[in-house]
């Protein structure tokens, strides 16, 4: 049996409430809210705390890391070789970009789900349009991971029966490398041409999943940029109305690459041994696979359910979100901006920069964050173990909030973190509202890009707020 | 620490001091030849008098060429040396330790810096290559940590604390508004700095330093010799300089209620002195005032108040002018500015003027059989610190 070992879903704690953006501008907008990618978020570190997650509720060791977004940080460099060093893997641990296309994020799961070997399949994305655009208003930000095995590795929550693929040539939607904004032809010729594909397509996983029907299944995800081609696709499949999965546009919105993967986690957390899940997505053509839960799902605890992380949002005002994605110029504080990160540095210190790992001293216990090789207590030299802190949770020991100092988003608060354990170091806080942060404030870490200077993309740990039902829990021992 | 010191061996025979101002019209050369052609007038040399020179800056220049190309000093040592805000200070520790060795008979220190050159409000650090994960605090920031620890451990009030510390602000302004060399002259009540906006933490920009340009120099000999050049020297008393592992930033036991280097050197610095009772045994101090919360800190970390006590001791006028021991009496870091490498010899030269009688009078010291003066010049944050205490007297008593 081979199937999704783990899986998780991340949403971004921002939103913005779509009627924001007809009261700025008159027009555009829409109801709910879409999340969104904070500014020190991008695809690379929303994917890695997807993957972060999902390896929380497993023991399993992935073999390979497949990332697939259609905004990735970089080209040339893999993005997904961050999230590896960030999750501390590995350097046999193979690491890959899907990159690109929006189809990549279906594409890779599927190719996960088809193949062999212990896979952890990332996608994310992170959604652009012009204002008062259709885009901007329904799309979202988010990642999501699934790790894909056979049984051997362990228990598998959903079995993969099968799937179908339905390649399309067809400039539907499209964006040139750079480009601000996707285009799109007449929403309708995609129906027209994305509809029966979707047809063929699903009845082609139906027959490899050995499926009667439509009827048979109990979970249905039908998603794509197109909403137009997604409704003439429910109406050819058929769907029972009751089995269709919340499609999370009104909270969410629409998260592109990573969609089909945050649905079929959406609907893996709410389903009960033997229940069938099929997901179909349209893009460029149409990706079909059908998995069947497993006894293991009823013993499946989320590190952090969608559901909690939708409950869990923080508004964002639309001129903010307007800055945060580079589609007006706010003034920065009249401070030099900071100097690139040394390449030779961030490799010499890969496990604090990424891994977030410091190192104990032997004899004292004392936690040193970073990692020293002279100990602060005693002396002691060269005799500590690592210190992983990647999961350990701390309080505010003091903090302030710097109006000063150079931020792509002022005010920075920064706040002095006491680990549970052991471990002092100060952090910048994210996700947090300055009057909101006290002493004694718990908090967690969380991967971030502190800044880009010359095109090099600074990531760093910083410290988001220990919120109800995202905290991500205790790790399962010492395995990441 | 076994630190021996060199009590009355050495002697400060001249000094010299720019205004500490927005010199856009003065380059870094200009301040350090004002600032050591003032120090040979005052001390009746010639700069072929002078054997030795240190030349402290924090980023204005990177040598010893720096001082020695402007001054046109043919044929010596010119050595420059920079520990952060500290260094003007650390000239004047190598200067003299360059004489009590018997190396020289006599030598400069010098500190200099232009800051006003870069375009930016503030001080901004000349990046290092680094990883990328230091954090990018503003100093400022760093410090306002202070006020709330203190709250806390002491039970003070925040808004009392935010008026206490607007009050050493405000005698700071009183003190350099009587200072024709101070950045800033300008009188500040403590209730306008409390309404002032806040930049960071409960600070604002009227509770951080001035920045400005500005040198300071001071020439030293043996204290033999002194006599021979100056008729009335201040003999180096105690110079400590004791430097942090950046401990409060890694160490969960630490409150940022104080800076611990600071209490380590004035121990060091007071037990060469002779000093037991820094309070009553002091004529004035002139202390590293970066920030407020830094000056309130070190009221106790000097020993000038019992923990716990000297934000009411600064509300009771303790360290006002004519208070039981005035601090900062020249305005300090926040009202005379704040030249990075000059600032621990603008201490010294306040110290220079007042023990020996030639501060102006609306800001004399009020009369006192007390000899000695102190200095304390600190660079790094809250938790990481080099700190610098000096002790200056007017009596040689070995």
């Amino acid at each position: 049996m081979r199937g999704v070992i783990s899986v998780a879903g991340y949403v971004p704690y921002r939103r913005l409430d779509r009627s924001e953006i007809a009261a700025f501008f008159g027009l555009g907008g829409g109801t709910g809210t879409r999340a969104v990618a904070s500014y020190d978020e991008d695809t690379t570190t929303m994917g890695q705390a997807a993957a972060d997650l999902a390896l929380r509720s497993t023991a399993v060791e992935p073999a390979a890391l497949w990332f697939a977004t259609s905004a990735p940080a970089y080209l040339e460099k893999t993005n997904a070789a961050a999230i590896h060093a960030a999750l501390r893997f590995d350097p046999a641990v193979s690491a890959l970009d899907f990159g690109g296309a929006v189809r990549s994020g279906i594409g890779a799961l599927h190719a996960a789900l088809a193949g062999s070997g212990r896979t952890l399949v990332v996608a994310a994305d992170a959604r652009d349009g012009l204002p008062a655009g259709a885009d901007e208003a329904s799309a979202g930000d988010g990642a999501a991971a699934l790790l894909v095995s056979d049984n051997s590795e362990g228990p598998v929550l959903a079995e993969y029966l099968g799937g179908a693929s339905r390649t399309l040539e067809v400039t539907e939607r499209w964006r040139i490398p750079g480009g601000a904004r996707s285009r799109t032809w007449e929403e309708r010729f995609g129906a027209h041409v994305l509809g029966p594909a979707a047809a063929e397509a699903w009845q082609a996983a139906l027959d490899a999943s050995g499926m009667d029907d439509a009827a048979s299944i109990d979970r249905l995800a039908v998603t794509g940029l197109n909403s137009r081609a997604v409704a003439t696709a429910l109406k050819a499949i058929g769907a029972k109305a009751d089995s269709l999965v919340d499609p999370l546009i009104n909270a969410v919105g629409n998260t592109a690459t990573a969609h089909p993967a945050l649905l079929l986690c959406s609907a893996l957390e709410h389903a009960v041994p033997g229940e069938t899940i099929a997901v179909v997505a349209l893009a460029d053509g149409v990706e079909a696979i059908v998995l069947r839960a497993t006894e293991a799902i009823a013993d499946h605890r989320p590190a952090a359910p969608i559901a909690s992380q939708i409950a869990q949002g923080g508004s964002l005002s639309y001129g903010r979100f307007l800055a945060w994605r580079n589609m007006v110029t706010v003034e920065p504080p009249n401070r030099p901006a900071p100097a690139r990160p040394s390449s030779s540095a961030a490799s010499r210190r890969s496990d604090w920069k990424y891994g977030f790992t410091g190192s104990r001293d032997r004899s004292s216990e004392m936690v040193h964050l970073p990692p020293a090789r002279v100990s602060q207590k005693g002396g002691a030299a060269d005799d500590m173990d690592p210190a992983p802190m990647a999961h350990i949770s701390g309080a505010v020991a003091s903090f302030t909030v710097d109006r000063l100092a150079y931020s792509p988003s002022p005010p920075t608060v920064f706040a002095v973190v006491d680990f549970d354990g052991g471990g002092r170091v100060p952090l910048e806080l994210t996700d947090v509202d300055a009057d909101e942060v006290h002493v004694g404030m718990r908090v967690v870490p969380t991967f971030r890009r502190l800044y880009t200077a010359d095109d090099i993309h600074n990531y760093f740990w910083k410290a988001r707020p220990l919120r109800d039902g995202v905290s991500g829990g205790e790790p399962p021992g010492d395995s990441l | 620490m076994s630190s021996h010191g060199i009590t009355d061996r050495v002697a400060v025979i001249g000094m010299g001091c720019t205004p500490f101002a927005e010199h856009w019209d003065a380059s870094l050369d200009d301040l350090i030849i004002d600032a050591a052609h003032a120090a040979y007038r005052s001390a009746g040399m010639a700069q072929d008098d002078i054997d030795a020179f240190w030349f402290g800056t924090s980023q204005s220049a990177a040598s010893g060429l720096g001082m020695a190309g402007p001054l046109k000093i043919q044929g010596k040592p010119v050595t420059r040396v920079e520990n952060y805000c500290a260094t003007g200070s650390e000239a004047l520790r190598q200067a003299c330790y360059a004489v009590a060795s018997g190396a020289y008979d006599t030598a400069m220190a010098l500190g200099a810096e232009k800051v006003k050159d870069g375009g930016y409000q503030g001080l901004n650090a000349f990046p290092i290559p680094t990883d990328g994960t230091q954090r990018t605090l503003t100093a400022a920031a760093m410090f306002s940590l202070m006020l709330p620890a203190y709250a806390d451990r002491y039970g003070v009030d925040r808004d009392e604390l935010r008026y206490v510390a607007a009050r050493i602000a405000s005698k700071n302004h009183h003190n350099g508004a009587r200072n024709p060399l101070a950045q800033f002259r300008r009188e500040m009540s403590a209730e306008r700095i409390c309404e002032m906006p806040a930049v960071a933490g409960m600070l604002s920009v009227f509770d951080c330093a001035g920045v400005a340009d500005g040198a300071a120099a001071a020439i030293v000999c043996r204290a033999e010799d002194a006599h021979h050049w100056c008729a009335d020297p201040l003999y180096v008393k105690g110079l400590s300089v004791v430097t942090g592992t950046g401990a409060g930033s890694l160490d969960p036991d630490y409150d940022y209620t104080t800076m611990p280097e600071c209490a380590q050197a004035a121990a060091d610095a007071y037990a060469q002195a002779g000093v037991t009772e820094p309070r009553s045994q002091l004529a004035l101090a002139e202390v590293h005032d970066c920030f407020t919360p830094t000056e309130l800190v070190l009221m106790e970390d000097l020993g000038f108040s019992e923990r716990g006590t000297a934000w009411s001791d600064v509300l009771e006028g303790v360290f006002d002018l004519d208070g039981e021991l005035p601090v900062n009496t020249d305005g300090g870091l926040k009202s005379f500015g704040h030249p990075v490498g000059a600032s621990g010899l603008r201490m010294l030269y306040e110290v220079w003027l007042q023990l020996r009688g030639e501060a102006p009078d609306d800001r004399c010291i009020p009369e006192t059989d007390r000899t000695l003066g102190l200095t304390h010049n600190l660079g790094g944050y809250p938790g990481e610190i080099v700190s610098f205490v000096g002790v200056f007297g007017t009596k040689k008593e070995r």
